[in-house]
This record gives C-alpha cells, sequence and structure tokens, in this order.
C-alpha cells in the first residue's frame, strides 16, 4: 500500500468521524477500501483498546507500521488528527457565535442520538460477524455491564477481563 | 507553562486505557482543580465540542491547550497525549510481527477482542442514555443501531438522517 493510500484513507476516518472515529474507521479498513479482514481488523483493534491513548489511534499506528513501517505509522496518525485538529480550533474560535444558535441545537440533538446508535450498531456488527465462542460472548457481555452499567474505571475492566479474555480463547485453542 | 503541561498531559495518556473518556475526571482534576488553567464551564464546553466535531475525541486536549494558552500550548498537550501512547503502541506493533509465526499469538490477541467490542457496546450505551431524551430520539438511536448493524452502507447516512430528524422534529 502506497504512503498516500494510507494517509488519505486515516484523512477520511478524522475528517468523517463525528461522534468518535471508531464506526467510521472500522468501515473504511474492513468495508470500504478493504485493508483488513474483519478479523484482523478486530485483532488489531482489541490491542488499541487496552493499551493506553485512543484505540483507533492505537490502532492507526499498528497498522501503518504493518503495511509501511515508521513513515506508514506517521502518514496513518498525521492523516488521522491533522484536519479534525484544524476544524476543531476553527469552532472553538467561533463557539460563542455558533454553539448558542438556536438552529444548530436540535441538529446537534439528532446527530448525537444517531451517533449512539451506530456506535452500538458496529460493536453488534462485529459480534455477530466474528462469531466468537459463547465464553468470550460472556467477557464481552461483563464487559458492557461493567462499563455501562456499573460504571467502573476501564483500566480495571482492561485489567480484570483482558487476561481473562486471552486465557479462555488460548485454552479454546488448545482444545 | 509548556512543560507542566506537557508533563501534564503525557502522565494522562499513560493513563488513557480506553481513550479520552476514560482519562476525563483526571483532566478535570489537572486542569481544572489542580492548576486553574481552565474553569469548569470552559473545560465541559470544550470537552462537549470535542465530541461534537468530526475526529478522535482526544483531540479534547489540543482544544483545551488552544483555549489555556494559543498554538504553541495546544502543541505541547496534543504532542504530550499522543506520544507516550503512540511509541507505546508503536513498541507493541512491533513485537507482534516478531512474534507473527508463534501459534499462541492470534487466539491470545483474538481474547482481547470481546473486551474491546463489549467496551465500544458500552459507550454507545453512554452515549444513547444521554441523547435519549424522549421517544423521538430513542427512535433514532434504534434506527441507527440497526441501519449499521444490517447494512453495509456508510455509517454517514445515519448521522446525515439524525441531523436532518432532529432539524425538522426536535
Amino acid at each position: 500500500m502506497r504512503l498516500r493510500e494510507l494517509f488519505l484513507g486515516y484523512a477520511k476516518i478524522g475528517l468523517l468521524g463525528f461522534g468518535g472515529v471508531a464506526v467510521i474507521a472500522r468501515h473504511v479498513i474492513v468495508e470500504e477500501r478493504r485493508w483488513l479482514s474483519e478479523r484482523d481488523y478486530a485483532e488489531v483493534l482489541g490491542l488499541g483498546q487496552v493499551l493506553p491513548g485512543p484505540n483507533v489511534g492505537n490502532a492507526a499506528i499498528m497498522i501503518g507500521r504493518r503495511f509501511r513501517g515508521l513513515t506508514g505509522a506517521l502518514a496513518a496518525t498525521a492523516g488521522l488528527y491533522a484536519a479534525p485538529l484544524c476544524i476543531l480550533v476553527l469552532l472553538a474560535m467561533f463557539y460563542d457565535a455558533f454553539g448558542q444558535d438556536p438552529h444548530v441545537a436540535p441538529v446537534m440533538r439528532g446527530i448525537a442520538a444517531a451517533a449512539a446508535g451506530m456506535v452500538i450498531g458496529m460493536a453488534l456488527k462485529m459480534g455477530t460477524k466474528l462469531k466468537p465462542p459463547i465464553e468470550l460472548v460472556l467477557v464481552g457481555a461483563a464487559a458492557l455491564v461493567a462499563g455501562a452499567f456499573l460504571r467502573l474505571p476501564l483500566p480495571v475492566i482492561v485489567l480484570g477481563l483482558g487476561p481473562l479474555g486471552i486465557w479462555l480463547s488460548l485454552r479454546r485453542a488448545r482444545a | 507553562m509548556i512543560l507542566p503541561l506537557f508533563w501534564a498531559f503525557a502522565t494522562l495518556s499513560l493513563l488513557a486505557i480506553g481513550g479520552a473518556n476514560a482519562v476525563l475526571p483526571e483532566m478535570h482534576r489537572q486542569l481544572v482543580e489542580i492548576h486553574g488553567w481552565l474553569d469548569d464551564a470552559t473545560f465541559g464546553q470544550l470537552f462537549a465540542l470535542a465530541q461534537a466535531a468530526p475526529g478522535p475525541n482526544i483531540l479534547a486536549a489540543s482544544v483545551m491547550g488552544w483555549r489555556i494558552a494559543g498554538p504553541a500550548v495546544m502543541a505541547a498537550a496534543t504532542l504530550g497525549m499522543l506520544l507516550p501512547a503512540s511509541v507505546l503502541a508503536w513498541c507493541v506493533a512491533g513485537l507482534t510481527q516478531r512474534l507473527a509465526g508463534a501459534a499462541w499469538l492470534k487466539p491470545a490477541q483474538f481474547g482481547l477482542v470481546p473486551v474491546a467490542v463489549g467496551l465500544i457496546a458500552a459507550s454507545g450505551v453512554i452515549m444513547a442514555e444521554a441523547a435519549g431524551t424522549g421517544w423521538l430520539p430513542w427512535a433514532v438511536i434504534a434506527a441507527s443501531a440497526l441501519f449499521v448493524w444490517r447494512t453495509g452502507f456508510s455509517p454517514l447516512w445515519v448521522l446525515a438522517g439524525g441531523g436532518a430528524i432532529g432539524w425538522l422534529a426536535l
């Protein structure tokens, strides 16, 4: 893959990632450009999730390195962050004029609802496409309950369930 | 102030398992309570702005840096937030490449996938609780989840649809 492609693919992810980049990143990488299979991407994202830092940003470093080494990692990262950073600064500069506009608030409420559904839909899609064995489905359900309902701190969830998931998955692979 | 701010964010970066939302309370403690670089309302507004704008939510750190003292501090905040975690991700990527032949690597990595997918679902549920202020937003949430789950179309369609419904009816 050429550097240009990595940069432009990630620039698209950054620029179109409203309400978080996770959903659009998976769409571009797996469905649109087919850089990685569903399973490969899930594994990279799994590592990106348990490492500190944004999961999609960590995945960008790992995917960039896999295809083009250091320059690839830099190109993917620059693509992901550069344009949104400029937009964000512009928005912050005009926030007072923009944020209080009564025409904007309802649109933002509708987008927030759609973004929430989109994130849930992506999790359902990955879950159903990857067809994990039942014990790993239960680990995923535990992560969901711990994060959304018990509101445990993320490091606690990751350190508790990460080793459990690895152990169960290795046990299944040996069986 | 550039150096203390860089260190504050670099420390946060290494605590940020799960991304920007995970370090929100600690970020607030550092920027608002300890150093007094931002007031409470501005902190909340900038974080909400970073979530609404396109791009990774972690850029909240950048825009806070910019608000505190302009471009140089923004650069320090961004680098502080991205550099330590990126170096770690780079090293782990190298490790997985070196171990690529090992039979246990793929299954071990796959064991982390349910944690990632479960936490993504959890963030969706938390977002839904905040956004679901009536029957119509809940209908948008449900339709959007179904659309992304069951079709391969770009997720941008549901954002456009949600925005249009919000404009017309919310």
